[in-house]
């Protein structure tokens, strides 16, 4: 178990030793033949189940077993954005529920996440996304999310080098949600880890899922490239890959999976503050504290298992850009890289149980999953523990789309690659 | 990624607009278990990695519609041809 707790005085006491006295941040267990629960996902969602699987609920008989190295899926390929911005009943609670966990996720893992409230403005650009934005921030203030509409003069002090007056797309206004902002996403992985290493769980690496042992219709454990692991109950966090895990338990999922890029470019002096976002196109930005532009756009538009996409997609990304700041027509693109999207056919995520008794889902996070890492993995918890749906969580059924309750927070209906 | 149109040749995707899986078939609303059969043909998928068959129009072209056969892991597409002759082909085959 990791015992090292970090804090001001351990800095400064291995400063003064030459940093010889840190430990390994989580152990390297061999796996046990079996578990009270074994999740399936070493990313964000999983490692963040088996954190609140432990803390909340106190059940540390848990594996965490990850094909790779954890973290080194989506987990590690987004763009840092985390807000509870949204529209619709099944949404705006859940993601209020992640605001409040990234609020307080540094004191409740003791690791510095470089959790920054540094806000998020939509900007919109003719009346009627004004009324649009207008209506979602109400929305947002009747479910107790701080949400306000800025107009082009409070606007101008915070993004000075907007193009305001752009012949197509003028920037009339936006909708700011001050405690959004960003989170060293990397450091989201470790300190879930960490934490939950250090109350017992073990994280398995390089360890892949190969099959399901189903006996009677109820889960026994998993077939792994390391041997068997027993279990008593299974949980699969492993968005991108969805649709290939559950086909193993003979599951079809209303799933198809996307590449989405994003991109950084070569690090300037400080330029924006703030996270914001163009409303004539999709491109969304923000600055990293080494100084990179951080930013990305659309989804490619097509399936894809590949984690790399195609020039058009980056042109229009970079267009999009341009016409929302030409002033940074000349910084150099340093790096784009590319993730695999588990694009559900609403748009909304499912966290639920599944056909296989003992086998519960968390799946179908579309382009928005690292923001909803601490209340994913609060309410999958839940939902392993008790057999019951968390209710922030409970509009996230599987079998949504056979009764019609659908969450359709863009309303473009089942195409995924219009999400 | 370039996909080779029968009509107008090699041309770049973003010439081309997605429909998606190819494999999928209209299930006749009169049947018995109709409710079921819709429900699979509008949300659910097989989302193979591997090769995958799937609907493209050559919007900003001859407005083709086709089924291109296409390596999901890889993008590396082996087989481009127009949706009508794929759906004559598949009838044929029942």
């Amino acid at each position: 178990m990791s015992s090292q707790r970090y804090s001001l005085f351990s800095v400064l006491r291995e400063s003064l030793r030459g940093h010889t006295g840190w430990k390994p941040a989580w152990r390297e267990p061999e796996p046990k033949p079996s578990y009270d629960v074994v999740i399936v996902g070493g990313g964000g969602h999983g490692l963040a189940t088996a954190h609140y699987l432990a803390r909340v609920h106190g059940v540390t008989n848990v594996a965490v077993i990850e094909k790779g190295w954890i973290g080194g899926g989506n987990v590690g390929r987004n763009t840092t954005i985390v807000r509870s911005n949204y529209l619709l009943p099944g949404n705006v609670p859940f993601y209020e529920h992640a605001m409040k966990l990234w609020e307080g996720l540094e004191q409740d893992l003791n690791y510095n996440a470089m959790m920054s409230q540094r806000g998020i403005i939509n900007l919109f650009h003719s009346d009627g996304q004004r009324d649009a934005y207008a209506r979602r921030g109400n929305a947002m203030r009747l479910h107790g999310v701080d949400s306000e509409l800025l107009d082009v003069e409070q606007l101008k002090p915070i993004l000075p080098m907007l193009d305001f007056d752009n012949a197509r797309f003028p920037v009339k206004g936006g909708l700011r949600q001050a405690r959004a902002g960003t989170a060293r996403h990397d450091a989201v992985a470790w300190g879930y880890a960490r934490a939950a290493d250090g109350r017992g769980v073990d994280i398995i690496q390089n360890c892949e899922v190969k099959g399901f042992r189903v006996e009677n219709g109820r889960v026994s454990g998993v077939e792994t490239s390391r041997g068997f692991i027993g279990a008593k109950k299974v949980g699969v966090a492993v968005a991108g890959n969805s649709s290939r895990v559950a086909a193993m338990a003979g599951l079809r999922l209303p799933i198809e999976s996307h590449v989405l890029q994003a991109f950084v470019s070569e690090g300037v002096k400080p330029f924006i503050d703030t996270v914001c976002t163009f409303g004539a196109g999709h491109f969304y930005i923000s600055q990293s504290d080494k100084g990179g532009l951080v930013f990305g756009g659309d989804i490619d538009g097509y399936n894809s298992y590949a984690q790399r996409g195609n020039l058009p997609t980056i042109e229009d990304v970079c267009e999009g850009g341009m016409a929302l700041m030409p002033t940074i027509g000349r910084v150099k693109l340093l790096r784009h890289w590319g993730g695999i999207m588990d694009m559900s056919m609403d748009g909304s995520p499912i966290i639920d149980r599944t056909p296989v008794d003992g086998l519960f889902l968390n799946a179908g996070w579309c382009y928005g999953g690292f923001k909803a890492t601490p209340a994913s993995g609060w309410c999958f918890a839940h939902l392993i523990a008790t057999g019951e749906p968390h209710p922030v969580a409970a509009a996230y059924r599987l079998d949504r789309f056979a009764t019609g309750r659908l969450i359709d927070e863009k309303g473009v209906g089942a195409q995924p690659n219009l999400h | 990624m370039r996909i080779a149109c029968p009509y107008c040749g090699p041309r770049g995707v973003d010439e081309f607009s997605y429909l998606g899986d190819a494999t999928l078939k209209r299930p006749d609303p009169a049947a018995e278990n109709a409710d079921a059969a819709f429900h699979a043909y509008v949300y659910l998928r097989d989302n193979p990695a591997g090769p995958h068959r799937e609907l493209w129009q050559h919007a900003s072209g001859c407005q083709s519609w086709l089924v291109v056969t296409r390596d999901t892991r890889t993008h590396e597409i082996s087989a481009v041809e127009y949706a009508r002759d794929a759906a004559i082909a598949s009838a044929g085959a029942e």
